[in-house]
Order: C-alpha cells, then structure tokens, then sequence
C-alpha cells in the first residue's frame, strides 16, 4: 500500500468535482480528484447539455431561475469554447394551460429573465418543424453546452496547476481521527491496488452517490434519486433549444448538439444507483409527447438513448419529483461531528460553477486560505483534451489539416489515425490503460449512424498494428465497446436504425463469431 | 424506358440475396421462365462461406461438427425452423446444384461433405462453416495442422491486421507469425482502401509481380501464407495458382469485414451464370405492388415510372430477406411484411424484441421474427392456411430461425429456395 498526501481530496469527477478541482486550484490550494468510473459517467454525463437561461423554472423555483441566468451568461464569456449559443424558443400548442402561457412572461421579468414574444409566422419561419397547431411561442437565452468538453477543460486546468487525477479509483473507507477524518481508503478497480491517501479536507461530489459515500462516515443524508432519459436524433432537428411551454414535464425539451438532437427528459424514482438506463416506455412517452410540438420527431431516426440520476435533496417523500428544488445543497459536516469533511450534492449543469464556488469558498476558510475565487473572472485555456468530443469538430479539423492528413478510422464522426494517437497518448499520461471504450469516451468514436459497427473492428486493428493491443485483448475490448453502445442502442431500435444494427449484428455474430 | 406490354413468365423470384439467387437458379434449371427482381442484396456483404448449420441451442453455444445432426437437433427443438421443412436429400441435391453452378462460373467451393470446417476469422477467432470457397481452403488445412504460417495484412486496408489474428491466436498456433507489407504502388496514398479495389488492381500482373517479391522476402521458413480475401476480382484461382508457384507455398485467404471481396465475386457469379441460362434481371428495382387478376395469375409492378414494368407470373418466391433486406419492416410498434403484408410472427411488443445485451447468448427474439410457412413454404395467413396457392417464401424472411447465431445463413437461404421451386413445380 503505497501512501499519498493532498490538501484537498474530491470524489467525484462530474461537473462539479472537476470544476471545484479547478476553482482550488486557482486559489492555489493542491488536490486529488478520485473518480471511480470516467469523467461525466453520472448525471454530468447523462443530461441535456443545456445552458439554461432560467426560464424553465420561473414558475416553481425562482431561486434556481436566477442562479441560471446568471450562471449562464457567465459561462458564455468564461468558456466561450463549450458553447453553441443557439438561443431558446418556449412553444405552447393547443390544450397546453392558457394560465401558464399567460403568467410566463411576467414572471419571468419579475426575476429579470429576457423573453421576447414572438409570433406564429416569425416563429415558423425561424422554427419551420413546430407544430400547426402553435399558440404561443417566446424567445429566450437558453443554449447547448458540451458537459464533456466542460468537465475535460476544468479538469485539464487544474492538473496543469499540479492537481492529480485518479480515475476509476474509488472511496472505499475513511480511516478517523477525533471529529476528523485522517486519512482516505481508495481502491483502483483496474489493478486492484489499495491506497491511503492523508488528507487535510473531503469534499464528497459524488452526485447521486453523495449518500453512499457520508455513509462511510456514518452521517445519513436524504436524496431521491430521479432517473431522466434522453433521446439523440441521427440529425439535427432544430436550429434553437426549444422547451415546451408549460409547467416542468415529461418529454418538454429539444437540444441541439451540434450535428443532432437531443430529447427529453423523464423522471422516473429509482432506488438503485446501478445499471440505470432507458427504458422502452420512456422512450415512447419522450417521442410521443416532444412530437406535439415537433410532429417530425414521431418519424424521425434515433441513434441512441441514455440516462442520467438527478439526485434531489428533499426531506418529504410525497409528491412529483418535478417539484422538487433542482438547487444545490452545501453540507458542512462539521455539524455531525466532522470538522474536515463536506458535502456538496442537487443543482444543475448550467450552476455548476457556482456551487464549485461555494464549496471552495468553505473549504478555504476551514483551510485558513484566503485568496478569492477566481473562476467569476478567469476564462478557461482552451484545453485540447476536451476537443474530440464535439461534434463535427473532428471532421473540420480534418478538412482544415488536409495536406497531412492520416486515414480515416471512423467515417461517421471523421476521426482519422492521428486523433486516436493523440487519445491514446493523453489516455497513458493519465495512466489508464487504452482501451476501446476510454477512447470512444474522450471521442466521438462510435457515436454516428453506425454505432460502433465500423470503428470497432477497425480502431482495433489499428491499436492491434500500433503495438497497443496485445494477445487476446482486442477481443474482450470489441465486447466492452458493444456493451456500452448496445446500452444506448436497445431502445430506439426501429426502422432504419433497426436495419442498420441488423448489419452490425450480421458482422460482429454472423461472420466473427463475438458471441461464441 | 416504359414497358406497357407485360411481360409474362412462369416465377417471379423477389429478391437478389443468396434465397433469391438460388431460387432463380433452381427454377431456371427446371425449365421455369423466370424473372428476378430486387435491390442488390446482402449477399455483396457475404463473407463468402457458405454456412450449413454451426450452433444449437444458441444459448448453450453448443458448435456442432457434424451439420447433418445439428438440422436434426434444431428440428427436433424448434419444429419451425425452415429445415423441419426438408428432407436430407432435399439440403444435400440443393447445395450439389449451387457448388456445381458456382464451379462452372470458376468459384470453386470446397467442404467436407458430411462436416463443418473451421476456419479463421479477422478478429482471430476460428468460425464453424460448411463450404469454404477454394481459395480459402489453404487455410482450413493450414489451422488444422497447425503449420508453421506467415499472415500477411496490407498497410492500408483498414478493417484487417495481421497482427492482431497472429496475437489472438497465439495460443493455439504458436507457429502463426504477422506482417504488414505496403500493398504495390500505394506508398503515396494516405487512405484506407476497401478490398474491392485491392483485388481489381490484383488482376494486373504487374501489381501481382510486386506483392509476390514482397512475400518472398516475407516467407522465411512459413510452409503457408495467409493473406486478405482480395487475391484478385475476376481470376483469383489463377492468380493463387500463380502466386503459389512463384512463391514456393501454398497462399489462401481470409475473410474480411465488408467491402467483401468474395460476396462480390459471388454475387457477379450468380449475375452472369443466371443472365446466361436465361433469367430476366430487373436489377436495382423494387416490387412496387402485386395484385391478382386471376385465380392463377399474379400481377406485379415493377419500379417506378418512367422505368416501370408489369410482370405476369403464374407463381412467386418472396426472398425479399428479413430488416436489412427489407423484407421485414418495424415501426416504433409492429413488425410488417413490406410487399404483400403477409402475417409476421414477431414477439408481442417491442420491449420483447432484443435482449439487454448485445451478444447474449440467447439471442434477441426479433432476430426469430418472419413469416410462417407450410411444407410447400406457402405463407400462412392467421387460421394457418396458405394464402395463395402459389406464393412461397425462401430464405431469412422465414421466422423461427436466427441465422447469424445458429450459423445456417446460406444453408436455410439455398434449401428453402430449394424447396419452394420444387413445391412450385409440384403444384403446377
């Protein structure tokens, strides 16, 4: 057992651990960030990628409205880079609530949230998909932001100013002092390998596993967990993040991410933090109901689906998940006898900065560091980490760096030979092991109409001819790298993507025999 | 082009896969004027193997050596799989008339009649198969004896490494070593190929020349050589032929990923052999309708216009495939036949289609959806009686078969074609 040292510990790498890794890290304070999957693998990951503008809450949670509005226009100027600033459209059609339509507007000057009536012709003019039978449509400041690229950039800033990133490393156990905690337990689940880690501070961001986690330290914390699905689309549907105006529900919100679409969401109460994914009826409810505003979407073609665990904070049992705060919640565990140990768990993507603000402002006082936050000032460095998972990134850069160009490894996203070395090299200085599955994390590898069918055998034998794959591994790679497409894949299979996993199927069962 | 006098004929085959194929060449063998219809079909993608009966019950990923008691196995189980609708002597007479038409159009097959041959894949795995074609049989008796053996991959050609089937089969081949040679005049070329332009320039015999100097240096002390399945479009005994004697070696290839080099050689075999015994082709058009005008007499209309035609056929093989042929068609809530909407057996909703896991060893049941068939493989409608008297299906539209886990792709496609020209000509 080979023993580190750190000021700060943080558990999570989502938006919020990443982001608070880097906020400390800017204040100069050193710390080591255990994740015990990938960066984003829960509700960070599993979202929208919508930058709220929030006029999505004014109704029923105003103080969250506001933390987004101005979280939102922050990010726009901070981190330009991660952003498609597509603007929002709020449509209502015929049968929404007439009551809600009326009071959006006002409500949302009450809390300072810019909208702008528009009318029926402007709005199929700017929007032609939505429905006939439109009654109401205002525009807005929402966007689409890149949670991935997010997270990657954070976490690129704050190991370049000597911050460490342990990833699936996880929290096994703390090992207690008087009213502190001494020293960290974590467990690599790649290699097996125990380590103590002494620490001056923890900071629990685990999201939805907040509570697993203060459960080691035998302090109970009440969270729900809501399960929401997403639908992406083969294309993209919409030119503005349209949200259906009407109080918070299933299947209300369409996202451009650059070259698709993203729909959803659900909430559905879950008690089980493992394994969590779409489901069929979801998948249904989210069509049918998003195609009430965009007819289209009821034909249209989806390349995956995917879920993410909202944790809420909430001491009621009863009552619609919706309702329930999507704010943030601080627990400083000083207050169950804990003086060096805090939570941070509930908010949302576009807050993210703000409650790493919060967490790092605590933190320091107990730190006895005094040195301001500087993420409300400090743009990010484009870090080239991130940029691989943004669509059509890859494809442009290649057009761009035609005169040296490599060959093409995966055709629907563009990625060619010298991408993958590039992931694969940034992969081994994190000292993970390369696999197929962690390059089509840092990538859009696999993410196109074909799911992996192509990319799969050839990224492999690309990675067997570099030296990187050896013996049998490329085997057992191809399967992990399936699985985790197959996932997303199960429930949107009809049509055309139906026809097209019947050719993935054919290749990987009928001729190479995976399965056997 | 526009058509308005019918054109008559005894069968209309629909469909351009291997059912549609073999169906079009067993009827046209048997004096039936017969007229194919249908977009090109899987069987570009094929890997050239022709599968018989590998796998049963799939989720015990039982292999069978023996495919004669594999079809009495999964007949004994599944009493709807197409094989319970044939005899033996049926499957054997089918696949001795296909092998001995692909031989004439110089596709040379190669099997031991009453066993499976096991044969290597691009992934390194050993895959079960019936028929091998001839120019992969080296291979076959290569894994068997373990000989000593140089696999060699082309720089370039993206889906196949040779090193990564030497590494994967390391184990059980010790004797297996990998190159990567640059494929002839393509060191400037900064693009992965696809197999179908390897072989073309392969049928020069400059670019033969070179890739010949360039696996002898390679050989060393290998008794065999193993190379992608792109030895040439046209000739590729020929051309192993040649390259064997130059090299001192016997030279086979191995399947690869699609673009299939030995699904296009077969396909153009079936193209010119069929056009040659008389088989009118309306390639790349599909069967818009089908209607009947007399009791023994089905119209079909035939593209669209102005290059529409008007088919008069006394009876028709639907070998129209399952999803991919798109023979089958889903929407988010039910399985339908494209063509005739003919009855599809299909699990009871869609939550019901595929298992949570891709390669579970049981299979996804949409994958045994189709349609149900009398012996005669007549369509059935919902009281289990055949819906015309003449329509047959062949093929993967069949249901209660999963072809790519139990490995019986070729062998239902050419015996239930098989079947249904001979049911037909019972019937007239």
């Amino acid at each position: 057992m080979s023993d580190l040292e750190t000021q700060v510990l943080i558990i999570g790498g989502g938006a919020t651990g990443t982001g608070l890794a880097r906020d400390l890290a800017l204040r100069g304070v050193q710390c080591i960030l255990v994740e015990m999957e990938d960066i984003n693998a829960g509700a960070s990951g599993g979202n929208h990628g919508l930058l709220h503008s929030g006029a999505r809450y004014v109704s029923n949670d105003p103080i969250s409205a506001q933390e987004c509005r101005l979280e939102a226009n922050l990010l726009r100027q901070l981190a330009p880079e991660c952003i498609e600033d597509t603007g929002g459209l709020f449509v209502a059609v015929e049968g929404d609530d007439e009551n809600y339509i009326a009071d959006f507007p006002l409500l949302c000057s009450k809390y300072g949230i810019p909208v702008q009536e528009i009318s029926r012709d402007e709005a199929f003019e700017r929007e032609p998909g939505i429905s006939e039978k439109l009654i109401a449509a205002y525009l807005t400041e929402d966007g689409a932001i890149d949670p991935f690229k997010l997270s990657l950039e954070n976490l690129a800033q704050a190991q370049s100013l000597g911050s460490t990133f342990l990833q699936h490393v996880k929290v096994i156990g703390f090992e207690m002092g008087k009213n502190r905690i001494e020293a960290v337990h974590v467990l690599n689940a790649e290699s097996g390998q125990e380590r103590l880690i002494k620490i001056d501070q923890v900071v629990n961001a685990s999201g939805a596993w907040a509570a697993e986690i203060a459960a080691l330290a035998n302090i109970p914390i009440n969270i729900l967990y809501s399960k929401g699905s997403l639908l992406v689309s083969a294309y993209r549907l919409s030119q503005r993040v349209i949200n259906r105006l009407r109080p918070p529900s299933d299947g209300d919100i369409l996202v451009p991410g650059g070259t698709v679409s993203i729909l959803g969401t659900t909430s559905v109460r879950v008690d089980l933090l493992d394994d969590v994914r779409p489901t069929i009826p979801e998948v249904d409810l989210i069509v049918d109901e998003l195609g009430e505003v965009v007819p289209g979407l009821r034909e249209a073609r989806y390349v995956r689906a995917y879920s993410g665990v909202r944790p809420l904070i909430q001491s009621q049992e009863a009552g619609d998940d919706r309702a329930v705060s999507r704010g943030f919640a601080v627990f400083d565990h000083t207050h169950d006898g804990l003086e060096n140990f805090t939570t941070i768990t509930g908010g949302k993507l576009t807050t993210y900065r703000l409650m790493a603000e919060k967490v790092a402002d605590l933190v320091c006082e107990k730190l006895g560091v005094s040195s301001p936050c500087l993420t409300l000032t400090e743009p990010f460095p484009s870090a080239k980490k991130g940029k691989w998972t943004e669509p059509g990134l890859s494809s442009r850069v290649w057009l761009k760096e035609h005169a040296s160009r490599k060959p093409i490894l995966c055709e629907c996203e563009m990625i060619p030979e010298n991408v993958i070395d590039d992931i694969v090299g940034n992969i081994r200085k994190e000292n993970i092991t390369p696999s197929l599955k962690a390059v089509a994390a840092r990538s859009r590898m696999g993410k196109g109409l074909c799911q992996g069918t192509v990319c799969g055998t050839r990224v492999t034998s690309y990675l067997y001819e570099q030296g990187i794959f050896h013996s049998d591994q490329g085997l057992a790679n191809i399967k992990e790298f399936l699985d985790e497409r197959w996932k997303g894949e199960r429930t949107i299979l009809w049509g055309e993507q139906l026809i097209q996993t019947g050719f993935k199927e054919a290749l990987y069962c009928g001729l190479l025999d995976l399965e056997l | 082009m526009s058509n308005s006098d019918p054109l008559k004929c005894d069968l209309l085959v629909i469909g351009r896969g291997m059912a549609g194929m073999a169906s079009a060449l067993f009827a046209v063998n048997r004096g039936l004027s017969t007229v194919q219809v249908g977009m090109t079909g899987e069987i570009v993608f094929a890997s050239g193997l022709l599968d018989l009966m590998g796998v049963h019950p799939i989720e015990e990923k039982k292999v069978w050596q023996d495919p004669w008691a594999a079809i009495d196995s999964v007949v004994g189980d599944l009493p709807g799989h197409p094989y319970a609708h044939l005899t033996q002597d049926d499957i054997r007479a089918s696949f001795d008339e296909v092998l001995s038409f692909l031989e004439k159009e110089g596709l040379t097959y190669c099997r031991e009649e009453n066993y499976n041959s096991r044969m290597i894949n691009p992934l390194g795995k050993t895959k079960t198969t019936y028929c091998v074609p001839g120019s992969m049989w080296g291979g076959v008796k290569a894994l068997q004896k373990k000989s000593p053996c140089l696999i060699a991959g082309f720089r370039g050609l993206g889906d196949f490494s040779a090193r990564q089937i030497v590494e994967t089969l390391q184990h059980q081949w010790s004797d297996l070593r990998a190159a990567q040679i640059p494929f002839p005049d393509t060191d400037h070329v900064n693009e992965l190929f696809t197999g179908d332009i390897l072989a073309q320039s392969l049928e020069l015999s400059i670019n033969r020349k070179k890739l010949i100097e360039s696996l002898r240096k390679h050989r060393e002390d290998a008794e065999v050589i193993g190379l992608p399945a792109v030895l040439g479009m046209h000739h590729v005994g020929e051309i192993i032929s040649e390259m064997e004697e130059e090299i001192g070696v016997p030279v086979f290839e191995i399947p690869t990923p699609p673009v299939s080099v030995p699904g296009l050689r077969l396909n153009d075999a079936f193209v010119r052999g069929l056009s040659a015994k008389g088989v009118k082709h309306f390639p790349q058009s599909q069967v818009v309708k089908v209607h009947r005008e007399k009791a023994e007499e089905f119209v079909a209309i035939i593209g669209h216009k102005p290059a529409q035609h008007t088919i008069l056929t006394k009876g028709i093989i639907l070998a129209s495939g399952r999803f991919w042929g798109r023979g089958l068609y889903a929407d988010r809530h039910r399985i339908r036949e494209t063509i005739f909407d003919l009855p599809v057996y299909q699990p009871e909703n869609r939550d019901k289609w595929h298992a949570d896991d891709l390669l579970d060893p049981g299979g996804h049941p949409v994958n045994q959806a189709g349609v149900e068939t009398d012996h005669l493989f007549r369509p059935l409608d919902s009281s289990g009686k055949p819906l015309f008297r003449t329509l047959f299906a062949a093929g993967s539209i069949l249901a209660h078969q999963d072809w790519m886990r139990m490995k019986c792709g070729s062998g239902v496609a050419i015996t239930s074609a098989y079947g249904a020209v001979k049911a037909s000509l019972q019937l007239e």
